[in-house]
């Protein structure tokens, strides 16, 4: 897994990249109802991380924000769009839409901060067994603001239990700026309670991928909790439509775009083909999910 | 069977017994460790016998819910003690977002076995946040189920079958009713008054103090109500000669009627009575339900008896005034009485 290629990392970036702007699209159209939160700009967090992790052994949990942590490491794209176009082969059979997943080791929740003490419960589980599972869980810069956070940061250093917090810092809570959300250091919220952090800025997915390996190596080595900050950028909106954020400050972190940076090391031809062979994949998938069945509420 | 066995014993056996059979039953709570044995003692010697599964906790109620959701995800058996039911308000995001959900939105994929288990009710003098019954706030939830337990219910038997079962049980116990002896029914019996009891997975018990003869009025009750219940039946018959029939119930989610029904066609009027507050609450459901399916069984409209809306205060008279007593049940049986044909 850490021997990964750039090109196989690029390639899962660019399909998540291209896939939720099929989202975007297919909203325009008509064809969704319901909503959606893309992960534009930060794919390189979840690829990096989740190209560590066994999907057979590891669990996930995942937030609003999901689809792009759910792609890296299900593959199910057929699942997800026909999930969020409630359709009957979905994921979760439409029950559960864009933020409520599962499939295997995979689960996602709609609420902020909900999400952490279960992955917490689950790396209890996990250890308990001693299958040898990490449970991951994705937080951002607007889950700080819950408080059950902060329990579970204890009961997961206490506990001596193998989670990896991965807080994703987009820097905006839906339209609030992180300045206006959140007083204090970040790592330093983790290391209160004796949990070991790495915090990086950037959206080089080499670099995310290394650091990420540490971690998990860290915590494969110790069984402890393992505290990673990213900081990132979103360049859609929040959700669909909602942006008011200054159009400069997001070109300018265009030119950072980690499609951009990981693309640049590979030459033009087999970028060229990767690019052609996710259109192709996204074309057949979008075919399927609009040809698949529409979900049907159960007989009474 | 031992006439002098607390109900706390009982409980207590049980979960000896459970961790005994099952190594994926774990338990976690705050205080819950030896000597200590938890605030009300249910645990006693849980934690010398099975230290490795039995797991003291930070006041982190909030998360503790999520924590016992992940580890039913995963295959565990987690029982969440929580010290004072008042204290399940700390756990409502998780158990409205999460724990009751899991299931039904990822359509089949995953069961979250876990059991709540919580003392309610007042009568102690522990005041507004340590006194109150806030089972009701659980039965708009769907897809939790809730059961409470009363001193005439199998507890042992309860108490495993919450555990077995794949949907997420709360376990509302009474803070009362640990101390009190452990009254199970002994040939059809319960003191004077007959009784007969529910095969479901959590029986309904339904008493009648003449055989199952004609009675007059149908009382649905559950919990730390049964025995007040029963004292105000009791002073019935002795001193108005009228007799009525109890229905207590265990599962209160999904609402059970079956026992409720069957008693009101025989008696034809519906007292309910519970110590949680009046609005919007266990007596209002079934209130509407019988109301739905057996109107024409009804001769009168239902009442309910229950606290009143507002807080528990700490001094014993004031406390006493708010929560619903057997006077209060006699007045309603006779209010009833007073306007029958």
């Amino acid at each position: 897994m850490s021997g990964t290629p750039l090109a196989a990392l690029y390639e899962r970036m660019v399909f998540i990249r291209r896939f939720e702007e099929t989202l975007l699209d297919l909203f325009s159209q008509g064809k969704l109802v319901g909503t959606t939160h893309t992960y534009i700009g930060q794919e390189a967090n979840g690829v990096g991380v989740i190209d560590h992790l066994d999907p057979a052994r590891d669990v996930v949990f995942s937030n609003h924000r999901c689809h792009g942590h759910y792609l890296a490491f299900t593959d199910d794209a057929f699942g997800l769009l026909s999930e969020v176009m409630g359709k009957a082969t979905g994921t979760c059979g439409g029950k559960g839409g864009s933020q409520h997943l599962c499939r295997g080791n995979f689960y996602s929740n709609g609420v902020l901060g909900s999400i952490v003490p279960v992955a917490t419960g689950i790396a209890l589980a996990e250890k308990r067994k001693g299958t040898g599972a990490v449970s991951t869980v994705f937080l951002g810069d607007g889950t700080l603001g819950e408080g059950v956070t902060y329990e579970s940061l204890n009961l997961a250093s206490l506990w001596k239990l193998p989670v990896l917090f991965v807080v994703e810092n987009n820097h905006y809570a839906q339209s609030t700026p992180v300045e206006l959300e959140l007083a204090g250091s970040i790592p330093a919220r983790a290391q209160a309670f004796g949990i070991e952090t790495d915090e990086l800025d950037t959206t080089d997915v080499e670099e995310i991928h290394a650091a990420a390996g540490r971690a998990l190596a860290r915590i494969r080595e110790t069984g402890e909790p393992f505290f990673l900050v990213l900081h990132t950028y979103r360049f859609s909106p929040h959700s669909k439509g909602d942006d008011n954020r200054d159009p400069a400050e997001i070109a300018e972190r265009r030119l950072r775009d980690p499609l951009l940076v990981a693309g640049a090391r590979l030459a033009e031809s087999e970028r060229a083909a990767i690019e052609a062979r996710c259109e192709a994949r996204l074309a057949e998938t979008v075919a399927a999910a609009e040809a698949a069945p529409d979900a049907v509420p159960e007989a009474a | 069977m031992s006439p002098s066995r607390r109900c706390v014993q009982v409980l207590n056996e049980a979960l000896h017994e459970l961790f005994a059979e099952r190594d994926d039953v774990l338990l976690l709570g705050e205080d819950v460790l030896d000597p200590y044995g938890g605030a009300f003692k249910v645990t006693q010697g849980l934690s010398d016998r099975f230290p490795d599964r039995v797991l003291t906790t930070p006041i982190s109620e909030a998360s503790l819910f999520g924590v016992a959701a992940g580890l039913a995800l995963r295959g565990q058996r987690p029982i969440l003690e929580i010290m004072f039911g008042d204290f399940i308000a700390l756990g409502f995001d998780q158990i409205v977002n999460g724990i009751s959900k899991f299931r039904e939105m990822y359509d089949g994929q995953v069961t979250v076995p876990l059991v709540v288990r919580t003392p309610m009710g007042g009568r102690r003098g522990y005041g507004p946040t340590h006194s109150q019954s806030l089972e009701k706030l659980l039965l708009g939830v769907p897809n939790l189920c809730v059961v409470a337990i009363s001193e005439c219910h199998d507890l042992r038997g309860l108490l495993h079958a919450a555990v077995e079962d794949e949907r997420p049980v709360f376990l509302i116990e009474n803070k009362l009713m640990y101390g009190r002896p452990h009254r199970r029914p002994e040939d059809g019996h319960v003191g004077e008054l007959a009784v007969r009891e529910t095969g479901a997975r959590y029986p309904a018990l339904t008493f009648s103090g003449n055989g199952f003869a004609e009675a007059s009025v149908t009382v649905v009750t559950y919990g730390g109500m049964l025995p007040i219940v029963l004292d105000a039946v009791t002073e019935l018959i002795l001193e108005h000669e009228l007799f009525c029939e109890v229905v207590a119930l265990s599962q209160l989610l999904p609402v059970e009627l079956e026992p409720v029904l069957e008693s009101v066609a025989r008696t034809g009027a519906l007292v309910t009575a519970e110590e949680g507050t009046l609005t919007g609450g266990f007596g209002a459901e079934i209130a509407a339900r019988v109301s739905e399916l057996a109107w024409s069984d009804l001769r009168r409209p239902v009442r309910r008896v229950a606290a009143r809306d507002g807080i528990i205060p700490s001094a014993r008279p004031l406390e006493d005034a708010v929560l619903p007593s057997a006077a209060d049940v006699v007045e309603a049986i006779l209010a009833l009485e007073g306007v029958r044909s």
